[in-house]
């Protein structure tokens, strides 16, 4: 489509939110698209993965087993021990599936013939914030009881009473909007302009190489940006994998945590 | 088809903030079947290689623990074995010393008493023989005497009797002037 326009009015067409927009692959069906598939190749490619990697669950392990291994004791130790403490290990299946699927559908950013981040539109990401809203509210709940832990939120103990004006609206609105926004916002926001940043200088540096001579030389600059973002985005694919599953811990860790 | 265009047109021209339907009911059931997969299978196995290392580490050390603790015993058995063979040694060498000097003072009994008896004996016979010197010598010299004195006397002493009258009292002279 874009190659379409850029044929028809001879210009630059700058890289936006149109570039995330995936016609269906087949048919007609708005289910079929790029993204879509993406996200259950992913679920898909980690499942396959995992499951090989530990199937033999060998004292001495594989170099697939040891690779499974570390990412899996990776989030056991540091995103769930460190953070969540003595309840942690509920919740590892769930940190473990998190990290992994995001990780992966991230670097489908860069991976070649696919470089398109599935977290870049945001149904997935919001899908991901469910579940953890979703957990993070019901431990806590089950924990403390539905009323101690409304009251634990909206009145934090140590403050004055006249605070609780300001304090508790504000303590409502962190724990039941601007905590689960944020979480999908911030994965969201992170892959749609890192996809943006490369679109610019590798479809700019393609449009420069089609043109007069002197952009014709310029073009490898923008060509090689574009190479140096895509390890930035690679390192950026993988913070945010594991942004938001701390994130996740940390709210888990504050729900059934004793004190608020 | 043309509403197909439009639609895609409506979500182009759309904020990329207003999430798909489609998107987050695909993301639901995809992450929520890998999590089954993750839970029901990846973590029990995982878990079990840790469990099974962690025995296998700690049954190695306990093994090598014990393997320790023999080596140290069959140490200490060989030691007290020894010091046992070095005190039998000992031993064995004072018997054998106060054997030896048993041995030798018995021996020493033996060759005094059996000198004793040389020495006893050579006397006895240096006594036997000088008696017996003695009495062949008064005979002799009764006999020399005799035969010397009738020599001298010119008178036979044929006669026993006045013979051996002369004899004793020359020996009884000799003896007096002895």
């Amino acid at each position: 489509m874009n190659a379409s326009i850029l044929l028809a009015s001879g210009g630059f067409v700058s890289p936006g939110s149109h570039d995330f927009v995936f016609k269906p692959v087949f048919g007609t069906s708005i289910l079929f698209t790029k993204p879509v598939f993406q996200a259950i190749l992913a679920a898909i490619l980690v499942a396959v993965f995992f499951l090989i990697s530990s199937k033999k669950a060998a004292v001495v392990p594989s170099r697939a087993q040891f690779f499974g291994e570390s990412v899996y004791s990776f989030v056991k130790k540091d995103l769930g021990e460190d953070i969540i403490g003595h309840e942690f290990m509920k919740f590892v299946p769930f940190l473990f599936t998190l990290f992994t699927f995001i990780i992966v559908n991230n670097i489908f950013g860069i991976v070649p013939f696919m470089q398109f981040p599935t977290m870049s539109r945001f149904g997935f990401p919001v899908a991901l914030m469910i579940f953890t809203y979703v957990i993070y509210h019901y431990v806590g709940i089950r924990k403390h009881g539905l009323g101690k832990y409304l009251k634990d939120i909206a009145f934090v103990p140590g403050v004055p009473k006249w605070i609780y004006v300001i304090l508790t609206p504000l303590e409502i609105a962190t724990y039941f909007i601007i905590r689960p926004f944020t979480l999908a916002i911030r994965l969201f926001a992170n892959m749609f302009a890192g996809h943006l940043l490369l679109l610019v200088f590798i479809m700019g540096g393609d449009y420069m190489l089609h043109n007069s001579m002197v952009l014709k030389i310029m073009s490898p600059l923008s060509f090689g940006f574009g190479i140096g973002l895509t390890f930035f985005e690679f390192f950026i694919e993988c913070l945010q994998a594991y942004i938001f599953t701390l994130l996740t811990a940390l709210y888990i860790a504050g729900a059934i945590a004793d004190e608020h | 088809m043309s509403t197909q265009i439009l639609l895609l047109a409506s979500e182009e021209a759309g904020l990329p903030i207003i999430p798909t339907l489609t998107e987050v009911i695909v993301g639901l059931v995809a992450f929520s079947l890998l999590f089954i997969v993750m839970k029901s299978k990846v973590v029990p196995r995982f878990e079990k290689a840790f469990a099974d290392r962690t025995d296998a580490i700690q049954g190695g050390m306990e093994r090598a623990e014990q393997a320790q603790a023999e080596a140290a015993a069959a140490l200490k058995s060989y030691q007290d074995q020894l010091s046992d063979a070095r005190g039998e040694a000992q031993k064995l060498r004072e018997e054998a010393r106060a054997q030896g000097a048993a041995i030798i003072e018995e021996m020493r009994t033996k060759a005094q008493e059996e000198a004793n008896r040389i020495t006893a004996a050579a006397r006895a016979s240096i006594e036997a023989e000088r008696q017996q010197a003695v009495t062949s010598l008064m005979q002799e010299v009764g006999t020399i005497a005799t035969n010397l004195a009738s020599k001298i006397v010119g008178e036979a002493l044929d006669d026993q009797v006045r013979q051996s009258r002369v004899v004793d009292r020359f020996l009884a002279d000799l003896e007096g002037s002895k």
